[in-house]
């Protein structure tokens, strides 16, 4: 697995390669920086993008950012910083949870539907994601949306690309709406609370005119003994300080203010899922409903499944370490959420186990099956990333 | 605008497909009179009418389910209405096709504050859900104009905005789940009061389908809580150009206030003619909101101010009060019933990038110069969706073919300036041959693809959205292919 991989310099060179790909059904890996490897193992001749890189187009008085999908994230960031702007949805780094390595690109960040904890007011990627190039698994070109934040020309194709995982097609080149930054930021820190407490303590701050952007609770074996319930707000110096007095006596109780780079520091702790970083054991990201964040784990206790877990977006994110055996917990974990209503993917765990237990959720029938028809008309030799969001058993018997 | 020619086969079998759907809806759910389905023979794009064969308001999403299966067995096309204000023909009917209107669909389900979200049925009116959650706290944020009457539904098939979007998005960016009846009449939920889908995102795909990839019944909507208070500034310039360049100083400078409405002479010689809004002499006048405690707005004014004054405004005026804000909002909320007034209009919805304005807007007046029509402009600037009235005399049919002929090139010119044809209104018929424009023959067969897979007969609301001509070889080959009772008999 050691190739050089196919790292076509301009769009049509990628068009010709899929073309030729097709024309063989030979399997092609696709890939931006392969700084996220969720899913089941895939094997093929890889296909990066990451030649097609640069900024197509910035203009920061329209908000808008067109990018080729291989330029790094890194160097978006700090475009937009220079402009005192931002992707509003907090892109997630994988590295630390998966010890992968490599230069994160916007196209994987887009596959990927990748978001963090902003992600409760300021939407997912796909939600800032106003357009897309892509190249079919038919070796076509094609576009969808455009670069204005409304636009209902047409099917929208762009956002289907989106958390698609280079399954339908390559990307190309994607446009974004960016937001401005604010000028500082603060979280406020109450200790001690459960997560029962602490998710209803977040649901009111969420239910609060004051502009809540984050809203973590780390029990006290993921934060030094002590739990922690973290409410981050944006914004200018003297709003944050205003806005900060009115949501402690709003929630009562004890709260710190930990300001700037400290504040900053937390956050890229539960973006970055770093409590669980550099451990062998399988995580699990869960979403659900808010307030189900602490009936879930409570279930999972009752089920003794062994675990440490926290919440992010105000309860309905939940990162869970389980211990890697069997099926890491799969089973037990699905038939919670069949109750409850919600979704779990399958993080991080061995090769082994990530090709035995279904890593994405798997869907209700029919949409399995249209999620195959959609495979088929967009990839008809099934040569894009083959089996990494099919369910394992596909058979042809649906519709269409 | 044509339609093509209805299916005999459809119309032979009439009496006994309406017979199977009075059987499955009852007679309270059906309407078969020609007097009653002429209600249902356009929607707000008035100029094109055509009578539906019947129309159906099922009362569940199990009524819904049941119709569908009839006419996906029958072969009958569909077309889905909301509350039929679609400006682009989304809700006209064909004489082969039912119409299936989810207006008796408008219950809330479920409200839960803690988890930030409303359950409600999909022909519920958008003000309502506002309305059911405000005093609360809370609102739903995209706000149509026609938020009084649109539906639920019909925003989702239109992805529809509204004045507040710069800031809070559209349809999509609010919906977290759907129920949806399929085009075989198979039930699906899409979704739920959490983020995100597990795998392709199904919600992105249906919102802005235009009612073509299945019948949406229940809503999981967003709702937020409502600032504290909202303020507004009026902003007069001596050009559009410096207006726009003042909007792009705003943005530039960090500043995302909660909308930015943009007005030209035209338009506010009418606003003023008819309900005296007491604006300035100007010519083009910028409203500009911002949301937040007392202290924040302030703040926040302050620096528009500030920024205003570098372009030299004819005047800056600042909403201390309530009052003041209503007369400020006065003007613009009236802006379109004002032009009514004075003349016919045909309501463009092309958005553009907000860094092309200053000249997109001169093309325009050049383009009505061309055409000796009268132009005026009211939109939100913040987002580029432009919403220009081209005037005409609906007593006069060469002035309003003279009126489409412009619309057609405006549409273009917004393309062709980085923008699209469609910012909320939808493609309908009225944008479907224009679509080449915009996009390339395999952009539009990749489109026609996901319908083929959503809607394999092609009988959900089949005609719209894509050129007749192209989409002709796939609904000919679904209905050949399609062993309906109707070509049996």
């Amino acid at each position: 697995m050691t190739t050089t991989p196919l790292a076509p310099a301009s769009e049509e060179a990628l068009a010709e390669i899929i073309r030729d790909h097709a024309a063989r059904q030979a399997p092609l890996v696709i890939r931006g920086g392969g700084t996220r490897p969720v899913g089941p193992p895939v094997t093929g001749e890889t296909l990066t993008t990451t030649a097609l890189a640069g900024v197509t187009l910035y203009e920061p008085e329209a908000l808008t950012l067109v990018v080729a999908a291989g330029t790094p994230l890194a160097e978006i960031e700090a475009l937009l910083a220079e402009h005192g702007q931002r992707l509003a949805f907090e892109p997630m780094d994988h590295r630390p949870l998966l010890g992968s390595e490599g230069v994160p690109t916007i196209g994987g960040v887009v596959s990927a539907n990748v978001s963090g904890p902003r992600r409760i007011v300021a939407g997912a990627c796909r939600d800032t994601l106003l357009g897309a190039r892509f190249v079919s698994g038919k070796g076509e070109i094609l576009k969808s949306g455009g670069r204005v934040m409304k636009n209902v020309t047409g099917y929208d194709l762009a956002r289907l690309m989106a958390g698609a995982r280079g399954t339908l097609g390559v990307l190309t080149e994607v446009s974004f709406k960016v937001l401005p930054a604010p000028e500082t930021e603060a979280t406020l820190v109450a200790r001690g609370h459960d997560a029962h407490r602490a998710v209803a303590l977040l649901s009111r701050a969420l239910g609060s005119p004051w502009g809540v952007t984050g809203a973590a609770h780390l029990p006290a074996d993921l934060a030094g003994g002590m739990s922690e319930t973290r409410i981050r707000l944006e914004g200018r110096e003297d709003s944050v300080r205003t806005r900060g007095e009115k949501l402690v006596r709003h929630l009562g109780g004890d709260w710190e203010m930990v300001r700037a780079e400290d504040s900053v520091a937390l956050w890229r702790e539960v973006r970055d899922v770093l409590p669980f970083a550099g451990q062998a054991e399988a995580v699990w990201r869960i979403s659900l409903k808010p307030t189900d964040g602490p009936v879930f784990l409570d279930l999972l206790e009752r089920n003794g499944l062994s675990h440490h877990a926290f919440l992010d977006w105000g309860g309905g994110l939940v990162w869970l370490l389980v211990p890697e055996g069997g099926d890491a917990g799969a089973a037990l974990i699905r038939d919670q959420l069949a109750a409850l209503g919600g979704h779990a993917t399958l993080v991080r765990a061995s090769e082994e186990t990530r090709r035995a237990v279904p890593v994405f959720q798997p869907e209700q029938p029919r949409l399995a099956a249209l999620a195959r028809g959609l495979k088929r008309r967009f990839d008809p030799a099934g040569i894009l990333n083959p089996g990494l969001m099919e369910p394992a058993a596909a058979t042809a018997t649906e519709h269409s | 605008m044509e339609l093509p020619a209805p299916d005999p086969a459809i119309l032979a079998r009439r009496d006994a497909i309406l017979a199977r759907l009075r059987e499955a809806v009852g007679d309270e759910g059906l309407i078969t009179d020609p007097v009653e389905t002429r209600a249902y023979e356009c929607d707000a794009l008035s100029a094109y009418r055509c009578p539906p064969m019947a129309v159906v308001l099922p009362k569940s999403t199990g009524e819904v389910s049941r119709v569908m299966r009839i006419c996906h067995e029958e072969g009958v096309p569909v077309t889905p209405r909301g509350s039929g204000t679609s400006l682009a023909g989304g809700a006209l009917p064909t004489a082969d096709s039912i119409i299936l209107g989810v207006s008796r669909l408008n219950r809330v389900l479920e409200v839960d504050y803690d988890n930030r979200f409303i359950r409600v049925e999909a022909g519920r009116t958008n003000l309502s859900v506002t309305q059911e959650v405000e005093s609360d706290g809370f609102f739903y944020a995209p706000d149509p104009s026609s938020q009084l009457a649109c539906a639920i539904a019909g925003n989702i098939a239109m992805n529809s905005g509204g004045a507040h979007c710069l800031k809070y998005g559209v349809t999509v960016n609010n919906l977290l789940g759907v129920k949806m009846v399929m085009a075989d009449g198979e039930i699906v939920e899409i979704g739920g009061p959490w983020a995100d889908l597990p795998g392709y995102d199904w919600l992105a795909l249906v919102t802005g389908s235009e009612g073509q990839l299945g019948i949406v019944t229940e809503a999981v909507l967003r709702i937020l809580p409502k600032p504290e208070g909202a303020r507004p500034i009026l902003l007069a310039f001596p050009s559009n150009e410096i207006a726009g360049a003042c909007v792009a100083d705003i943005i530039r400078a960090g500043i995302l206030p909660v909308a930015i409405e943009f007005m030209d002479r035209p338009v506010l010689e009418a606003v003023e003619r008819f309900v005296g809004a007491g604006y300035p002499e100007c010519e083009a006048l910028l409203i500009v909101e911002v949301e937040g405690s007392e202290e924040e707005i302030d703040a926040e004014l302050a620096r528009i101010r500030e920024i205003a004054e570098r372009h030299e405004p004819i005047e800056i005026r600042e909403a201390r009060d309530e009052a003041d804000a209503a007369r400020i909002w006065a003007g613009r909320k009236s802006a379109f019933g004002a032009m009514g007034q004075i003349n016919d209009y045909i309501c463009l919805d092309g958005t553009i990038p907000v860094s092309r304005l200053p000249d997109v807007l001169r093309d325009i007046g050049d383009l009505a110069r061309k055409y000796n029509l009268g132009v005026g402009h009211v939109f939100h600037a913040g987002d580029g969706n432009m919403h220009p009235l081209i005037l005409y005399n609906a007593n006069d049919p060469e002035e309003f073919a003279r009126a489409e002929a412009m619309g057609a090139e405006v549409l273009k010119l917004c393309v062709a300036a980085g923008g699209c044809l469609t910012g909320e209104h939808g493609v309908g018929v009225e944008k479907r041959e224009l679509m080449p424009a915009q996009f390339s023959r395999a952009d539009l067969e990749a489109q026609m693809d996901v319908k083929d897979v959503f809607d394999p007969r092609w009988i959900l609301n089949p005609v719209k959205v894509f050129p007749l001509a192209l989409s002709a070889p796939r609904r000919e080959r679904a209905r050949a292919a399609a062993p309906s009772p109707g070509r049996a008999a």
